[in-house]
């Protein structure tokens, strides 16, 4: 029951919010941020009881939902989504925090839509059924268009509907896939279902019917993630989105790209995705290298922190489709760390727009002396974002490099000067805004960090220096699940054509 | 006694739930002869009544397969799911009606009582099984809807709407008469059963069988405005009354594909013509050419004109697929497609400005903020015409897409959903005008609905959420429908 509670609850508090009153926006605010609360305490004993050195799903629910169709509401998590529930439910409150004061107007809507997303968001991760999951993934994408088209800024309208039209596109085509799926599994086997478990321990053909599938999943994650050269609707969508759709844009929903190719691509479709990696690869490390370097040049601090979501999502796919351990326990922690680093550079740039409404760099300076406090939180997200040592980017990082350089060395090379790019736009634009003398005279009387700021930020600096200081805590739940997934994916490779494997050599 | 006359054994229950709302047509009819006379509205609610009375009939009869009438006539599992659709539709359409009509000032008895007849002819296109009388419903149905669409007679387009819906729908009427009359030569009959003997006994070969099975498609095709038979469409939608518009755009198109569709699988299917070829086609043309005008549309009733051919072309991918499955996804969509659509069109009949109807993209500007429940209505029915889960519509093109790669057309699957991300654009565009633009000073004000009016909304929002979150019974139900139609062959 548990994850039915932490994936409903919002839900639920959305309806709660919906019959409040329109004149009272504190009791809609701290509703509406007590119900994210809730939520996480709810999720909190996800990561409590998870058995890290069980490889199987946990905490599973199944139960019939359109039994002739073969359409079941399975829920579970294994070592690959209990860190992404976990994200979801620790910035969701935060984000709540965060738009205070930025979210002027209709804050009841507000407070619905971002309850109604995390409901998506969190039944995205958990959904081990085809459609319950193609159902969450669809659904989510209506709040977060209303929160970048109601709450964004001047260009939001069009932002809007680039964002919505691409993953859209993406997704629709990714039904058809699975409905081929559905039907390829139950023609050679008689049982027709969209459950999970069962179809990936299906192994297809190989050749161009598995290619054609993998591809049109990957289509739909790539533009998720988003993989060079799907990424154009990032930097609008960030940009225009509030402060607080941002945070969960980077946060979470990017992960969601990721999550598909891990838990759909590699299992589903293990030879086609080998046939495919030297082509991710590329476009991964050309997403290093190109989001790094559009970020360098970028006027707008949001803009840049935006671009250099598409770097660092780059070494997230480098790091799966190594197929290593390390680099699978890499790509997974990278999800996490760049849902903390880049969520709260995103609430840092929202703060300081709050400050002086404006994000460009040029408008700032000399920051450090109004702004002690905020400016030595921003240094230690910055580290943080480009990989220094002890603190949570650097793990990920190394272990994704890690696994590249066990597959191809020249990939690893030219991967590894992402990181020196990332602290080039990083450490630069920090020395822009922050260091100096006050050019600008408006930058000389702001206030610092209010009690709720600090509140928002202190939370996910603790698990930044958390997960730089001692990441067993989280790598320790992931690698029995990343194991077995690469043995998985292994031995369907391997296995005959059109063959069935036996379930206990798969194991999940 | 030689020249004794032979009555055929007459059964009414096959005509039952028609019957019904025949009588209460009638009895409309003499009500309205009483005062008083500057109030209608107890018409429509005896109006109501009948069509509450009819659907209770159709769901006391479930299960049963009358036929009468020599076989022209049957009342079977089929005809029982479209009357559900369609007296569902006819109920709605009262519903909305009723201020309505008073508002634009233009009550009187007679909408009423056409909006019955029209019912009539639609319940018995779906339990035809015989080409003449598929006809003479198709004609009760239109005739009672061409007068209907020009109902607002001060209007310029009220007139435009009827003059080019009769003179369109007398050409495919036309048609129609020409492909039964071709058919009959071939094979000697009009009645659905015996065609289909003939045609499995070598009648197929004749060139005039295939000719008339392509005129009877012609004729279907206006009637359900599939491309290229659709150019009516935005002229009858925008010109007639919002509720007719909604009448025409439900309950006629799901009369004309319950004929059609039976047509189909009964009897011309077997006729030597690649009707999966012809009819990819076809939907390909109307889902594609319907979605790219829609974008082009400030006018929302011509907007969902244009969407509504879109719509058909998706059921056609449903056609082609064929079988159970396909099938049984059609009438499933068709469900869906009356409970969304009518709604949508509910939500535009309440809102007015400046005392007509606020029709233009523009008028809904900030709507959210003024009607919230309105905009969130209406916000329902579009993401369900996206097919945005966890609504209805995304079940219904899940079904019809299912279908389509389960029999093999994954290309016009791709075809499908890709159409549906191109549809997205313009039914967000509303969603953008209601919920991100500031209202317009002069935008519409809500005639506050009458309870009938927020009855009829609620009921299809209920069943717009209903079906999408809960529907294996109603899936079951229609695959049931069609499961004997095809089993016959």
């Amino acid at each position: 029951m548990l994850l039915t509670v932490v994936t409903f609850l919002p839900a639920l508090g959305a309806l709660l919010v919906f019959f409040l009153p329109r004149g009272r926006p504190d009791l809609v605010k701290a509703t509406g941020f007590g119900v994210a609360a809730a939520t996480f305490l709810a999720s909190v004993p996800l990561y409590l009881r998870f058995d890290g050195a069980d490889a199987s799903y946990q905490f599973v629910e199944h139960r019939p939902w359109m039994p002739s169709l073969g359409i079941g509401y399975h829920l579970g998590i294994d070592g690959i989504s209990l860190l992404l529930v976990l994200l979801t439910t620790f910035l969701m409150p935060l984000t709540l925090l965060s738009a205070w004061h930025a979210i002027e107007s209709r804050w009841k809507e507000f407070a619905i839509t971002m309850l109604l997303l995390e409901t998506g968001m969190v039944g995205v991760f958990v959904a081990l059924d085809l459609f319950l999951f193609y159902v969450f993934w669809e659904a989510m994408l209506v709040p977060m268009y209303l929160i970048i088209g109601i709450w964004g800024g001047s260009n939001r309208v069009y932002a809007a509907i680039k964002f919505i039209l691409y993953t859209l596109t993406g997704s629709l085509l990714m039904l058809v896939a699975i409905l081929a799926l559905y039907f390829r599994y139950g023609a050679a086997t008689g049982t027709y279902t969209f459950d999970l478990p069962v179809l990936a321990q299906f192994v297809l053909p190989h050749g161009r019917a598995q290619d054609l599938l993998f591809l049109a999943f990957a289509l739909a994650f790539a533009i998720k993630v988003p993989m060079f050269p799907f990424h154009t609707w990032l930097p609008d969508a960030h940009v225009e989105a509030p402060t607080a759709g941002s945070v969960i844009l980077a946060g979470v929903l990017l992960k969601m790209g990721t999550y598909g190719f891990l838990r759909f691509c590699l299992p589903l479709f293990p030879d086609a995705s080998v046939r495919f990696t030297p082509w991710m690869f590329a476009l991964a490390v050309i997403g290093i290298i190109y989001g790094a370097w559009v970020s360098m040049v970028q006027p707008d601090i949001k803009k840049l922190v935006a671009y250099s979501s598409v770097s660092h999502l780059g070494f997230v796919v480098l790091g799966l489709f190594t197929l290593t351990p390390q680099g699978l326990v890499g790509g997974i922690i990278q999800m996490v760390n760049h849902g903390l680093s880049t969520g709260a550079l995103f609430l840092v740039v929202g703060m300081l727009y709050e400050r002086r409404h404006t994000r460009l760099i040029a408008e700032f300076g000399g920051l450090w002396k109004p702004l002690p406090a905020l400016s030595a939180l921003f240094l230690i997200v910055c580290l943080s974002s480009m990989g220094l040592p002890g603190l949570n980017g650097f793990v990920g990082e190394f272990l994704i490099l890690i696994g590249a350089f066990q597959v191809d060395r020249t990939l690893a090379v030219f991967a590894t000067t992402g990181i020196i790019f990332a602290a080039v736009y990083l450490l630069w634009m920090y020395q822009r805004v922050i260091f100096g003398v006050i050019t600008n005279e408006a930058n000389r009387r702001l206030p610092d960090l209010s009690a709720r700021e600090w509140a928002i930020l202190l939370p996910i600096l603790l698990l930044i220096v958390w997960i730089g200081v001692y990441p067993a805590s989280f790598t320790g739940m992931t690698e029995a699940s990343v194991e077995a997934l690469i043995a998985q994916v292994q031995a369907k490779a391997a296995a005959p054509a059109a063959a069935l494997l036996v379930p206990a050599v798969v194991g999940r | 006694m030689t020249g004794a006359l032979v009555f055929p054994a007459v059964d009414l229950r096959a005509i039952g739930p028609a019957l019904v709302l025949a009588i209460t047509g009638v009895v409309v009819l003499l009500l309205d002869l009483l005062p008083p006379r500057d109030r209608k509205d107890h018409l429509g609610l005896v109006g109501l009544a009948g069509v509450v009375a009819s659907l209770v009939l159709t769901l006391r009869m479930w299960g049963a397969d009358a036929r009468a009438f020599r076989g022209m006539v049957a009342l079977d599992g089929y005809a029982l799911f479209f009357n559900l659709v369609i007296g569902y539709a006819t109920g709605l359409v009262l519903l909305l009606s009723m201020d309505y009509v008073r508002r634009q000032g233009m009550e009187s008895g007679e909408f009423y009582i056409l909006v019955l007849f029209s019912a009539v002819g639609m319940l018995l296109m779906a339990s035809a099984t015989d080409l003449i009388v598929i006809f003479l419903a198709l004609e009760t149905m239109s005739l009672s809807l061409y007068v209907l669409a020009g109902f607002f007679r001060g209007r310029i387009e009220a007139g435009e709407a009827s003059m080019k819906y009769f003179l369109l729908g007398a050409f495919a009427s036309g048609f129609f008469l020409y492909g039964i009359a071709l058919i009959f030569g071939a094979t000697g009959s009009t009645n659905l059963d015996r065609i289909a003997a003939a045609i499995a006994a070598g009648a197929g070969r004749d060139p005039l069988l295939v000719i008339g099975a392509g005129l009877l498609l012609v004729g279907f095709g206006f009637k359900i405005s599939l491309v290229p038979f659709h150019l009516w469409t935005s002229d009858v939608y925008e010109g007639a009354p919002t509720a007719i518009t909604a009448f025409i755009a439900t309950g006629s198109k799901a009369a004309a594909f319950a004929a059609l569709l039976r047509v189909l699988t009964a009897s011309v299917r077997a006729a030597p013509l690649d009707w999966a070829a012809l009819l990819s086609v076809l939907a390909v043309l109307s889902m594609t050419v319907g979605n790219v005008i829609a974008i082009a549309q400030q006018n929302l009733k011509r907007m969902l004109a244009y969407s509504s051919i879109a719509h058909v072309g998706y059921m056609l991918v449903g056609v082609v697929a064929g079988g159970t499955l396909g099938h049984g996804s059609v009438l499933f969509y068709l469900l869906v497609y009356t409970f969304t659509t009518g709604g949508a069109f509910g939500v535009i009949l309440l809102l007015e400005k400046n005392g007509r109807e606020a029709v233009r993209l523009a008028d809904y500007g900030g709507l959210a903020l003024r009607h919230p429940m309105m905009a969130l209505a209406l916000s329902v029915f579009l993401l369900s015409l996206i097919g945005i889960p966890p609504t209805a519509g995304f079940v219904g093109k899940f079904y019809l897409f299912g279908a389509a790669v389960r029999a093999g057309y994954v290309w016009l699957a791709v075809i499908g959903a890709l159409n549906s991300a191109l549809a997205a654009y313009y039914y967000l565009r509303l969603i953008v005008y209601m919920y991100m633009r500031d209202p317009d000073p002069g935008g519409p004000t809500v005639m506050v609905p009458s309870f009938a009016g927020s009855l009829a909304l609620v009921v299809a929002v209920w069943g717009v959420v209903q079906l999408g979150v809960l529907p294996a019974p109603l899936l079951d139900l229609a695959q049931a429908a069609v499961a004997p139609l095809l089993a016959a062959r």
